[in-house]
């Protein structure tokens, strides 16, 4: 019964915004970040490191609005607002 | 919308600010209840137990129609080893009548309770999100919203937006809440067919029953529940977002573990994960409960750090503070006088309340959750105690009395010696007794 975090976000209805709420404040602190906590804690796996383009992507259509990212950034680098109003989750029991 | 003026507005439509529009809204006064979510509930989670007494102060008999699960008669606590488990359960047939408490899914009850407050002559305003706080120098008059020309305007405005409370952070009424101060918990729905459930938890008609969970959860400070709704199970876990973040672990990953654990897995055997959802736990405690009032406004239930962590009770806490707030606001109306003099006396009525007496209470608890003793408390004691049953109660020919040295020994080591044993045991006494 154990599924992958893309299956488990899948039971999620979702109205993604065109716009992400969330914004990475300065990628070069992400460069020099040697933890990179947010790629661990977010419980929707929002943030992914791209070693390539030396980035933190960040998957907002997939965010569960909970806001760990928020307080956790060990940098706070994360800009966090709501999405807009009616976007984002709708839980089908809660 | 532009200059609409309202008595009071209410930000946030879960149980803490439906409670004060509902209130404010059957004394008479103009209050408009304000919600981001597509409906109230479609952003909420929790883990999932209702209670009766506050609710019923605010409505009586409301679960004669309330959409409600089922009513708690059994609750159990479960210490998880790896592959053992010491358990605890009382049941009581008193919780049935009147219930004490049942289980729910916020998606139906935070809409049946908001309707609630609308048929009593709330005015809804949801899939609007509340940007700022309008202020003439020190005073809240109104809310900015994301609508267009979305400017409203209130005597009183009632802070209930939740755990994450954007607007409590841009009063400066709180600093921005630490990563020991929240728990992140995840939680999956699962189906089974009623009688399964029934049968499984030793359960009849609508019955329920609670578990919660305490130990192995890939060594996080945490607490896991299993919940028994009418066809379906609410299986989560609490962890500090302090521990996620040292110990860079994902927190479904200590889900799944949780439901890999023998105990567990025969349980919830053969279901349907329905939902799977996130949200964060207001942990701090008292030591945490911001400012409550101030001119032309206050602050409400998750906002305002308002759960009882150790009793796992939320809800109740934020139905009582929405409903003082509102009982404020329309004592303020009459008195023609909205300026922190009139609004104080909100905190003074959750002073005198359970709210602010049972918080105090726990104080230290979460002083008890921080890293070292977390360890101890989740893992390292859970795993001895079991250990220690295990031996006391296999028959293999060692005495009696080794085997309680034994076991002792094993406790003592894992709280890493006699002095840190008893020092543990101090601070949880006093952490639990005020």
């Amino acid at each position: 019964m154990s599924q992958s975090i893309e299956e488990k976000l899948y039971l999620i209805r979702y109205k993604a915004d065109d716009q992400s709420h969330l914004t990475i404040r300065n990628q070069d602190v992400c460069l020099n970040c040697t933890s990179k906590e947010c790629n661990f804690f977010c419980p929707a796996d929002v943030y992914e490191w791209d070693a390539e383009g030396h980035v933190t992507t960040v998957a907002y259509e997939n965010c569960i609005e909970c806001g760990t990212c928020r307080l956790a950034c060990p940098a706070s680098n994360i800009e966090w607002v709501y999405p807009k109003g009616g976007h984002g989750i709708t839980y089908r029991f809660g | 919308m532009a200059d609409e003026r309202f008595d009071v507005i209410v930000v946030g439509a879960g149980p803490a600010g439906t409670a004060a529009a509902y209130t404010i809204a059957k004394a008479g006064l103009k209050v408009a209840l304000i919600e981001r979510g597509e409906f109230p509930g479609a952003k909420n989670i929790f883990g999932g137990v209702l209670y009766r007494k506050q609710l019923e102060d605010l409505i009586p008999e409301f679960w004669k129609e309330a959409p409600l699960e089922r009513t708690i008669i059994e609750q159990r606590l479960w210490v998880l080893g790896e592959d053992n488990t010491f358990q605890v359960a009382f049941r009581d047939g008193r919780f049935q009548d009147p219930p004490n408490c049942w289980t729910g899914l916020r998606v139906k009850f935070d809409q049946w309770f908001a309707s609630k407050a609308e048929q009593a002559g709330a005015v809804p305003i949801y899939e609007t999100v509340v940007t700022e706080l309008l202020r003439d120098v020190h005073r809240v008059v109104g809310v900015r919203t994301d609508r267009v020309d979305g400017d409203l305007y209130a005597n009183i405005v009632i802070i209930a937006d939740g755990v994450n409370s954007l607007l409590g952070k841009s009063l400066m009424v709180h600093r921005e809440w630490n990563p020991d101060q929240v728990s992140l918990a995840v939680k999956e729905v699962i189906s089974l067919p009623k009688q399964t459930i029934q049968d499984r938890f030793n359960l009849e008609d609508n019955e329920g029953c609670t578990i919660e969970l305490i130990g192995q959860m890939s060594k996080m400070a945490g607490l896991g529940f299993l919940y028994t709704n009418k066809d379906t199970l609410s299986l989560g876990v609490g962890v500090m977002v302090s521990d996620l973040q040292k110990k860079r672990v994902k927190p479904y990953e200590v889900l799944d573990s949780i439901k890999r654990h023998p105990m567990i897995s025969r349980l919830i055997q053969g279901g349907e994960v329905k939902e799977y959802s996130g949200h964060l736990i207001p942990e701090g405690g008292f030591d945490s409960i911001p400012p409550l009032a101030g001119d032309g406004w206050m602050i409400c239930g998750d906002a305002a750090q308002m759960v009882n962590a150790v009793h796992r009770e939320g809800t109740n806490l934020a139905v009582t503070s929405g409903r003082l707030a509102g009982e404020t606001a329309i004592a303020a109306h009459l008195r023609g006088d909205f300026s922190f003099g009139t609004l104080d006396d909100y905190n003074t009525a959750i002073r005198a309340s359970f709210v602010h007496k049972d918080l105090k209470k726990y104080r230290g608890v979460h002083s008890l959750l921080g890293f070292g003793d977390s360890e101890k408390l989740f893992d390292k004691l859970p795993e001895s105690l079991n250990e220690a049953i295990y031996q006391m109660l296999l028959v293999d020919g060692v005495p009696k009395k080794d085997k309680q040295k034994m076991a002792m020994r094993l406790l003592r080591d894992a709280a890493g010696g006699n002095l840190d044993l008893l020092r543990l045991g101090i601070k949880g006494w006093r952490a639990m007794n005020g």
